[in-house]
């Protein structure tokens, strides 16, 4: 009997050892097919940033010209001139400025309502909140057109801003989950002692959910940032168009100025990778979670 | 003194109340006008004229655009959709190797592309697959030092849909995060059972991994098929719709119809076809992944 379970542990020790090598050029493989993937996901980039600084002869240069002859470091002059982007700056940040506040305020209050107070209704509501996620743009596009241009609101920055403060439904969805996570008891311990349902929401549930409002910080300042077709509709006045629509100005028909239009994409991608960078934690976290609670 | 339940009941509409009555005003209402709208013919000059399912009936039978254009939308859809799913889930599952150091550093290139705002993504890909100057553009001259002739992608109508594919693929590196939050929380005890029973990398991907992950994919299917029927920015600012009205989105055709010719009614009419398409596709996508018949 001894015998045999020594032999036994000398076949699987042996076993180990081939499935060990194995693992390493698997593990080499895996390596490799990343590295090339990461390459092939990272030059579009590269070929920004250099593409940024070039000559407009350079641009097409054969064999490809990485690093520039001359740095033009007036691209980034002329990004700023040949259209008024510091106009388009402050518009994009003025309309980022108040959805930050409507987001904030409407979607924890109404996220709130959804997750930690029991009513009729409350579950067939929230499966239609779910619906609307599904809704294209398109078929409210032209009703909200046609009405936002009763009310003169059409030229203006209202029609991107005042619907932030009505909630959305991704937002909603997403604090309804980090909220759900807060134990009842809590809560009620709470209402005991004859606490409003607005004290408990904005002394304990609020405090307790800061890295799930900065994820609707952080999404809000994307979406509203790099949304194109709402201020397109909405914003018909060149004087009030954000960065996303009016840098387009810069390719005229007969000249692209493709390096000035690079450097103004480095300009308007830079504040979204230093958020990045420096609130990664909250993205991936926001991003995953609601992925896989669905 | 009010009840518990009246109370909760009070409450509860109050905190939801910014959603119902923005439900109500921005997507209730306009989702019913446009039903109306869809019924009349409706430049914004002048008042709607009733003009009953005309519109309904001359896009099923005589736009050929409409076809075209659903054709292109569908086309990225089925095939956009595919190609993103299937590689953002290759990288996840290598990304997933337990074995692996520093896969963070990866996951964190792979998801830049998709902090990328649309319109620079979209110019900075009308560069690369730039046919201009001597030596065609960049993604050319890179296939030319591995000595493949490259097409002229975005100005060929065969390549058009597909150097799109390419594009949105290239920026979907949300999919591969959701991935493998779904990966990390599926247990390791499944993995062992299959190692005791002899099983390696394929198996353990076919019998636990892709069963495992199964509401996570069809999360992401979902999600990007609504996204990519609502694809708008590309056809919009890199192709305006061409060549030979490959690359005209059906989002494209809605907008065009509704803000550069006036035709509010016969936009709203198309824009409802696309909600119930759009919803067909994710009714039978929850229905595949038997999200139906759960309850």
């Amino acid at each position: 009997m001894k015998g045999q379970s020594v032999i036994e542990t000398g076949k699987i020790k042996s076993k180990r050892m081939f499935f060990r090598r194995f693992d390493y050029l698997e593990m080499g493989i895996i390596y490799f097919i990343l590295a090339i993937l990461t390459v092939i996901f990272i030059v579009p980039y590269l070929w920004l940033l250099s593409s940024s600084l070039k000559d407009p002869t350079e641009i097409f240069k054969v064999p490809i010209a990485w690093i520039p002859a001359v740095l033009k470091w007036d691209n980034f002059y002329k990004a700023t001139h040949v259209i008024p982007f510091f106009l388009y700056l402050g518009n994009t940040l003025t309309i980022i400025a108040w959805s930050e506040i409507g987001s904030l305020v409407s979607n924890t209050l109404v996220a709130y309502g959804f997750a930690k107070i029991k009513w009729k209704g409350r579950n067939f509501l929230f499966i239609i909140l779910l619906m609307t996620m599904m809704m294209p743009f398109q078929v409210v596009m032209i009703p909200l057109y046609l009405f936002f241009n009763k009310l003169r609101w059409i030229g203006t920055f209202l029609p991107l801003i005042v619907p932030t403060f009505f909630g959305n439904p991704f937002f909603i969805f997403l604090l309804r989950q980090f909220f759900i996570g807060i134990p009842n008891e809590l809560l009620d311990s709470a209402r005991i002692d004859g606490a409003s349902e607005f004290v408990i929401f904005s002394r304990i549930v609020l405090p307790l959910c800061k890295p799930a409002l900065a994820m609707v910080a952080i999404f809000t300042f994307l979406f509203t940032w790099n949304d194109f077709i709402g201020p397109l509709v909405f914003l018909t006045n060149s004087k009030k168009y954000t960065l996303a629509i009016g840098i387009q100005q810069i390719m005229s028909v007969n000249d692209p100025r493709w390096n000035i239009l690079m450097a103004a994409g480095v300009l308007m991608t830079l504040p979204v990778l230093i958020i990045f960078f420096l609130l990664q934690k909250y993205f991936i976290q926001g991003i995953t979670f609601t992925g896989i609670k669905g | 003194m009010m009840n518990k339940a009246t109370k909760n009941q009070i409450n509860g509409m109050l905190f939801a109340s910014p959603w119902i009555i923005g439900f109500l005003v921005f997507t209730l209402n306009p989702l019913i006008q446009a039903f109306y709208y869809s019924l009349t013919k409706y430049n914004p000059l002048k008042a709607p004229k009733f003009i009953g399912l005309k519109n309904y009936i001359y896009i099923f039978t005589e736009d050929v655009l409409f076809h075209k254009v659903l054709y292109n939308s569908l086309y990225m859809v089925f095939l956009g959709v595919t190609v993103s799913i299937v590689t953002t889930l290759l990288i996840s599952l290598l990304l997933n190797d337990k074995r692996l150091k520093g896969t963070s550093i990866f996951r964190v290139m792979f998801f830049i592309p998709t902090l990328v705002p649309m319109v620079i993504l979209c110019v900075l890909w009308m560069l690369i697959y730039n046919s201009g100057g001597g030596g065609g553009g960049f993604l050319n001259q890179i296939l030319g030092i591995v000595g493949i002739q490259g097409p002229q992608w975005l100005g060929d109508p065969q390549w058009s849909k597909a150097a799109l594919v390419i594009m949105r693929t290239w920026c979907a590196g949300n999919l591969i995060i959701i991935f493998l939050g779904g990966l990390r929380g599926i247990p390791k005890e499944l993995y062992e059972a299959v190692s005791i029973d002899g099983g390696g990398f394929f198996h353990k991907t076919v019998y636990v991994t892709l069963p495992m992950l199964k509401p996570i994919i069809i999360y992401n299917v979902i999600t990007s098929i609504i996204i990519t029927m609502q694809n708008f920015s590309e056809a919009f600012i890199m192709t305006k719709g061409g060549p030979a009205d490959s690359t005209y989105m059906y989002a494209l055709y809605v907008y065009r119809n509704a803000f550069q010719y006036g035709n509010m009614g016969y936009a709203s009419a198309l824009s409802w076809i696309m909600l119930i398409i759009t919803l067909v596709m994710t009714l039978i996508a929850l229905y595949a992944g038997g999200w139906l018949n759960q309850e």
